[in-house]
């Protein structure tokens, strides 16, 4: 059942992007709205895979590859759903559909059976770990879109050639502080996630801190966010600059994603 | 109901026919009362701007109509007929309410979406009421006329991006800072069309205004009227840091505003976006500045893109407006027919009831007799059928009548039955489906 709901969360997704494609084509109102019904339809689906899969695998769905996949998508849909009713920022929708739609692809390539966890590693700190951990990179990802937005509309700016997007992009101040928020919150969320993943490894394993790859990949995140946050605070870090580090931050984020996944075999290498 | 428009435009006629053909305000009434008077008119409108001239008319007979709408603007304003009529246009029916919904709704005007017109097409309403020149048909039209201009501007963007460079430089300083409230705003110069510019500015939520120009007490002078600050010419760069928006207008033939400089002001403001609006010429602000983060340079060329570029914008947006007027016109037809079909109905069951009745009192002397419950039973039994037989007949108009071809159902009827319906009548219906 799970992976019926996989599919078709993976299928409306790429309806929910189509839509938001033409609407950034054509500029009509009614098609990001209808865009927007897609992704939470979407949405739906996906949350059942999830607690299907929760149900079915009795812990968070959220240790191989094509889980933790799965779940970093789910959990940023989630967070952009909720920025929406705050601060309705419609548009940004159509990046994060592609997103998740990507997420959603990439995973369904990748083995997707249930692999037990070893029972070492059985933890009420398996949830907190991984919620914590995504939910930081949910607003990581979310901030490098704003920050996308950001050097587009800036272009258009600072060319003086007013058309195509710059009529549907916010403005550049509004672009700015969301993506600066989003890494206010992002920023502790990642360092809870590296605490409580010590505390896990040393409930786990009797060791707090082995240098393992992703220990290492997160702390080097960790650096690159802190040194971001740290510019913007002191130098005045903001606009492009500020968005392009953001950028770049998301991709190394990324990239250490997928090197410990790719390396490790599973999220952090957990399973038997 | 015959609907005619004749008039002429800007498109289809040169400022000298207009000017000639004008109505003034002040004096509408007197061609209004002609125009129904002794044109033979029933219902009539004149809409007068600097742009065009429109006769809008109620009319018994559609070609008879238009040519007495011709004659009275060619006598009323004492020009040839053979002069005007090549700058006429005409638009009859529904061609008619598709013209004056467009008219109402900007998508008509020489600016696409400009929103006085609207203003001018009720002014017009206004003086035929005024001068009950008004009747059902026209009010209702008008009445859909504003509802459609409504909905087009709140449907579509057609009205939101801004036209004329002042406006641009405000929707610019919107798309760079968000909202502009607690912004800062200085003019170096003390041009009109600064003026004009920080006047929008102001309205949009801008919070203080510097003005800075060479003669001191015209600065003065400019301030008063922006509760803002003057400050010494020389003195401008020293307060730049804490400004967000920059209207340069200075007749200067060099650059006042370089890069160094404003490289310098950038770092004391911690890199805070600045907008810089140059409509100057020969330019005051150096381009280059254009190149520092954080720093947008427009000058009067690059808002008279701004302002193309939106009006293409705005062009796109005209395709769904005209899509909604197309379903208001439907919906004004649909009302229209009711207006004949209600009173048809009406009268078609008088009519078949009329000769129930006569017929029973015909009947009822020779049945001896009959008790009074029997009675009864007669008069329920002739009442069934009169009103089964009309039933399908009536459902079928009811249906037919929101048709293109309802017309055709509905003069079948009152043919076959040689129904008469009589103005009272339609003028219940309008009032009574009049929301």
């Amino acid at each position: 059942m799970s992976e019926i709901f996989f599919h078709i969360t993976a299928a409306v997704y790429l309806l929910a992007t189509i839509v938001y494609s033409t609407y950034l084509f054509i500029r009509k109102d009614k098609l990001l709205t209808g865009a927007q019904a897609v992704i939470i339809t979407g949405f739906a689906f996906h949350t059942a895979t999830i607690a299907l899969r929760w149900i079915a695998a009795g812990r968070t769905p959220a240790t191989s590859f094509h889980e933790s996949l799965t779940f970093f998508s789910w959990i940023t849909v989630a967070l952009f759903l909720m920025l929406l009713v705050k601060y309705k920022q419609r548009v940004l929708g159509a990046f994060v559909a592609p997103f998740a739609l990507l997420l959603v692809i990439t995973a369904s390539l990748l083995p997707g059976e249930i692999v037990p966890l070893a029972p070492v590693l059985e933890s009420y700190w398996l949830p907190v770990h991984v919620i914590l951990a995504f939910l930081g990179n949910a607003f990581f990802a979310l901030a490098f879109f704003l920050g996308i937005m950001y050097v587009i509309q800036d272009k258009y700016l600072k060319s003086r050639k007013l058309k195509g997007l710059y009529f549907v992009l916010p403005s550049l101040e509004t672009l700015d502080e969301l993506n600066y928020k989003c890494l206010q919150y992002g920023f502790p969320l990642l360092t809870a996630a590296i605490i409580t993943g010590a505390i896990w490894s040393e409930y786990a394993v009797g060791s707090y801190w082995e240098w393992k790859h992703r220990q290492v990949w997160s702390l080097i995140t960790w650096f690159l966010y802190a040194a971001l946050l740290h510019g913007r605070l002191t130098a005045g870090w903001r606009g492009r600059k500020a968005a392009i580090l953001s950028g770049v931050a998301f991709i190394t984020l990324i990239g250490s994603f997928i090197i410990i996944n790719v390396i490790s075999g599973g999220a952090h290498g957990l399973s038997n | 109901m015959n609907l005619v428009i004749v008039g002429l435009n800007h498109k289809t006629s040169p400022i000298e026919i207009r000017e000639k053909l004008s109505f003034p305000a002040h004096s509408i009434g007197d061609p209004l009362k002609k125009l129904t008077n002794h044109y033979g008119l029933n219902e009539g409108v004149i809409l007068s701007t600097c742009n065009r001239v429109e006769v809008l008319a109620i009319t018994s007979e559609l070609e008879k109509g238009t040519w007495q709408i011709k004659r009275f603007l060619s006598d009323y304003h004492s020009i040839p007929l053979e002069k005007l009529d090549e700058h006429l246009y005409v638009h009859q029916g529904e061609e008619a309410v598709k013209h004056l919904f467009r008219v109402a709704a900007g998508l008509d005007s020489m600016v696409l979406g400009e929103p006085q017109i609207l203003g001018q097409v009720k002014d017009s309403y206004g003086y035929a009421v005024e001068h009950a020149t008004a009747g059902i048909i026209v009010n209702k039209l008008y009445h859909k006329a504003f509802q459609v201009s409504k909905r087009v501007r709140t449907e579509t963007k057609i009205g939101e991006s801004a036209v004329s460079i002042s406006f641009a430089a405000v929707e610019l300083a919107r798309k760079i800072f968000g909202e502009l409230a607690g912004k800062t705003c200085m003019l170096v110069g003390a041009g009109e069309m600064a003026e004009l510019a920080a006047r929008h500015l102001q309205s949009n939520g801008v919070r203080e205004i510097m003005v800075a120009n060479r003669t001191y007490e015209k600065a003065v002078e400019l301030v008063k009227c922006f509760c803002g600050t003057a400050i010494m010419f020389r003195e401008f760069p020293h307060y730049l840091k804490n400004v967000d928006i920059v209207i340069a207008s200075t007749a200067s033939p060099n650059f006042i505003i370089k890069p160094d400089q404003i490289h310098e002001v950038m770092k004391e403001r911690r890199h805070k976006p600045m907008f810089f609006i140059d409509i100057s010429v020969p330019r005051n602000i150096d381009p280059l500045v254009n190149n520092i983060d954080n720093c947008y340079v427009y000058d009067v060329d690059d808002l008279q893109g701004v302002v193309v570029a939106n009006l293409q914008e705005r062009h796109k947006e005209a395709e769904d407006a005209e899509r909604i007027i197309l379903e208001e016109i439907e919906k004004f037809y649909r009302w229209i027919k009711s207006l004949d079909v209600v009173p048809t109905i009406i009268a078609l069951r008088q009519e078949c009831d009329s000769i129930r009745k006569a017929e029973l009192a015909r009947a009822l002397p020779s049945l001896q007799n009959l008790t009074p419950k029997e009675q009864k039973v007669l008069e329920a039994m002739t009442a069934a059928i009169v009103n089964k037989i009309l039933h399908h007949p009536v459902t079928h108009l009811k249906k037919e009548a929101n048709k293109i071809e309802g017309d055709l159902y509905i003069d079948t009827i009152r043919k076959l039955f040689d129904l008469s319906i009589d103005e009272e009548a339609i003028r219940k219906a309008a009032q009574s489906s009049d929301d």
